[in-house]
């Protein structure tokens, strides 16, 4: 056994860290921060599913955002039916995300470079109108949930330190899944497709399914995320899905680095604090935010995980 | 039922042709340079707002037209020097990151050098009235003009690129950039060049449309991904591609709001067809793309990508 990737040791320190952040909170008497923290860990989940698809697999989907909001809405329109259970919650959406992303994946597939983004973007779309104009619940205007989901009947995730923890439960238990599923064939597979699918075929794989899979299982992911977001707020509305969300998720995975899953998770958590920062000391925070993004881009590709190596003293 | 198709017809086309004239300069960009801009809808937004700040300043709407032309030349210009010009050898996924932050800075400059409520522009006293189309329709002439300037630019645009030396240039540079900077042109000046006319003809868009729309700050989102399908439809850096398919969606969108429930009435009981059509006629256009993508993976006239 060979010591433990720098990757997973990161990490897991990250995962340490958050989970002190309740008691913490607490401590200091700033229990809010216990909510932006559960919202750091919702994007942390949402961008880590796109890392399987962007990363590995060099699909950018400038629509991901769409299984943000179709996990939401999934607690939305199962709330109203009176059935309050987070894992059926996390049934329907999962379901219903991997439906949407079979089809437009196997559609979407079709394309290439910037014809697969505009696509991804057009079915994001696509999406998005269809919620705005779904008067039955809410339309633009989005819909209140009565009460938070229960698990096996009781209400642990009323409290906010309940909620944060089965949020940062879900997280662990996705990048377990997904750091083995990357190491494992399929993930070699997909990493090679990545690098060249004409070599991938030389050597006897058909990229599709093996992309297609990816992505429906991104989809997937990123529902059980847009659940979590829709408990963390109570509230579900179509501006979930907007393209500006979906230009999110990228950025937080460009800004933490590409490929390494613990990247994308180190984005997430960067964004959110640097909007709720931001947004502290000015109206204009997106000013500001923009900046900087403009800056990274100039002066530090590779994001996070760049300048780490870099200040480690390796080559970028 | 006619005339109201005529008129629905002119509207699709009139929104067409501005589609067309934020999607020139932008096919050309992602064409030539295989470079993803999503900050180009926010040249048409600061057309527009410039438009209503110089002609709430001078109280002239031609003079401040001709005004918006060389400022939105000169952003487009700045910009490229400041920001594009580092990106052109990256991954799409740095362009996407420096642009989707340059939206978020210059739409939040806008908003505070002149506030989110939505600025008016008056129309020009020469095109304020309107002419008879069939029996008691009547049409605004502002409208009519602003297709024609577009179909003016378009005509123009057909002309730089199939007959003189830089369209020439343009087209190689489409089919093979590193051929032709081993030729000995300087690509980085073409590119600049585009990617300045490209601004105008945006800042032009977003002028022109200013009297017809309010100006606001979420003008640009809209027609920014609105320009994307429309590139997409025509295959990526074609100009001609960009321009049938820019009517085509302007069309499909406009006649698919207005027919669509009144289609499906015949179909289905009121309700449901009102409900029905009001959730499929936003959905019109990216069906459209997603078909048109089904079929042709590159677009209609788009060259065919090796997979």
């Amino acid at each position: 056994m060979t010591a433990m990737p720098p990757r997973l040791r990161a990490a897991l320190a990250i995962f340490a860290l958050l989970a002190l952040v309740p008691p913490l909170a607490h401590w200091i008497g700033q229990p809010f921060l216990i909510v932006i923290a559960t919202r750091m860990v919702v994007f942390a989940i949402a961008a880590l599913s796109l890392d399987l698809i962007l990363g590995y697999g060099a699909m950018v989907s400038f629509g991901h955002a769409a299984y943000l909001g179709i996990g939401a809405y999934a607690v939305a329109v199962l709330s109203r039916a009176g059935v309050t259970d987070l894992t059926l919650h996390l049934l329907a959406a999962i379901g219903a995300a991997g439906i949407f992303a079979l089809v437009t994946g196997a559609i979407s597939l079709r394309t290439r470079g910037v014809y697969f983004i505009m696509i991804t973007l057009a079915f994001g779309q696509m999406a998005y109108f269809f919620f705005v104009s779904f008067s039955a619940l809410g339309g633009d205007d989005g819909t209140a949930l009565a009460a938070r989901s229960t698990v096996l009947g009781q209400d642990w995730l009323r409290s906010e330190p309940g909620l944060f923890y089965a949020t940062l439960g879900l997280l662990v238990l996705i990048f377990a899944g997904l750091y083995r599923l990357t190491l494992s064939r399929f993930g070699r597979v997909l990493s090679g497709t990545r690098e060249s699918a004409l070599r991938m075929q030389a050597v006897g794989f058909r990229p599709f399914p093996y992309q297609l899979t990816a992505y429906v299982i991104s989809g997937c992911l990123c529902a059980v995320a847009g659940v979590m977001l829709a408990n963390q707020s109570a509230y579900v509305s179509p501006s979930y899905m907007s393209w500006h969300r979906s230009g999110e998720l990228i950025v937080m995975l460009v800004l933490g680095g590409i490929g390494s899953l613990t990247g994308a998770i180190a984005g997430a958590l960067a964004t959110v604090a640097l909007e709720e920062g931001l947004a502290k000391y000015s109206e204009h925070w997106r000013l500001g935010f923009g900046l900087i993004l403009v800056l990274v881009a100039l002066a530090a590709p590779g994001g996070i995980a760049g300048l780490i190596r870099r200040l480690k003293g390796a080559p970028a | 039922m006619f005339n109201l198709f005529l008129l629905q017809l002119l509207n699709g086309a009139q929104f067409g042709i501005l589609l067309f004239l934020v999607a020139a300069g932008l096919t050309l960009v992602f064409g030539i340079m295989d470079f993803i801009n999503l900050a180009h809808g926010v040249l048409y937004m600061i057309g527009g707002y410039v438009m209503a700040a110089l002609s709430a300043a001078t109280g002239n709407f031609w003079l401040s037209l001709a005004l918006v032309l060389p400022v939105t030349l000169a952003v487009g210009l700045v910009l490229e020097l400041l920001v594009f010009r580092r990106l052109y050898d990256r991954s799409h996924l740095d362009q996407v990151l420096a642009t989707f932050g340059l939206v978020l800075v210059l739409s939040e400059l806008v908003k505070i050098l002149w506030g989110a409520a939505p600025l008016s522009v008056a129309m020009p006293e020469a095109l304020a009235g309107s002419i008879p189309l069939a029996g008691l329709m009547r049409y605004p002439v502002y409208r009519i003009a602003v297709i024609g300037a577009g179909l003016g630019v378009a005509l123009a645009l057909w002309f730089v690129i199939a007959r003189t030396r830089v369209g020439m240039l343009l087209r190689a540079g489409a089919a093979n950039r590193a051929m032709v900077s081993a030729l000995g042109v300087d690509i980085n000046r073409l590119f600049m060049l585009v990617f300045a006319a490209g601004a105008m003809l945006a800042g032009f868009a977003g002028a022109i449309v200013s009297p017809i729309l309010s100006v606001d700050p979420g003008m640009g989102d809209s027609i920014l991904i609105l320009t994307f399908v429309v590139i997409v439809i025509g295959g990526v850096g074609s100009v001609k591609g960009a321009f049938l398919a820019a009517l085509l969606v302007g069309i499909v969108d406009t006649m698919g709001r207005m027919f669509g429930p009144i289609l499906l009435k015949s179909l289905m009981e009121p309700a449901a067809a009102a409900q029905a059509g009001r959730t499929i006629a936003p959905m019109l256009v990216y069906i459209l793309m997603a078909a048109v993508l089904f079929w042709r993976p590159s677009g209609l006239f788009g060259r065919s990508v090796a997979r």
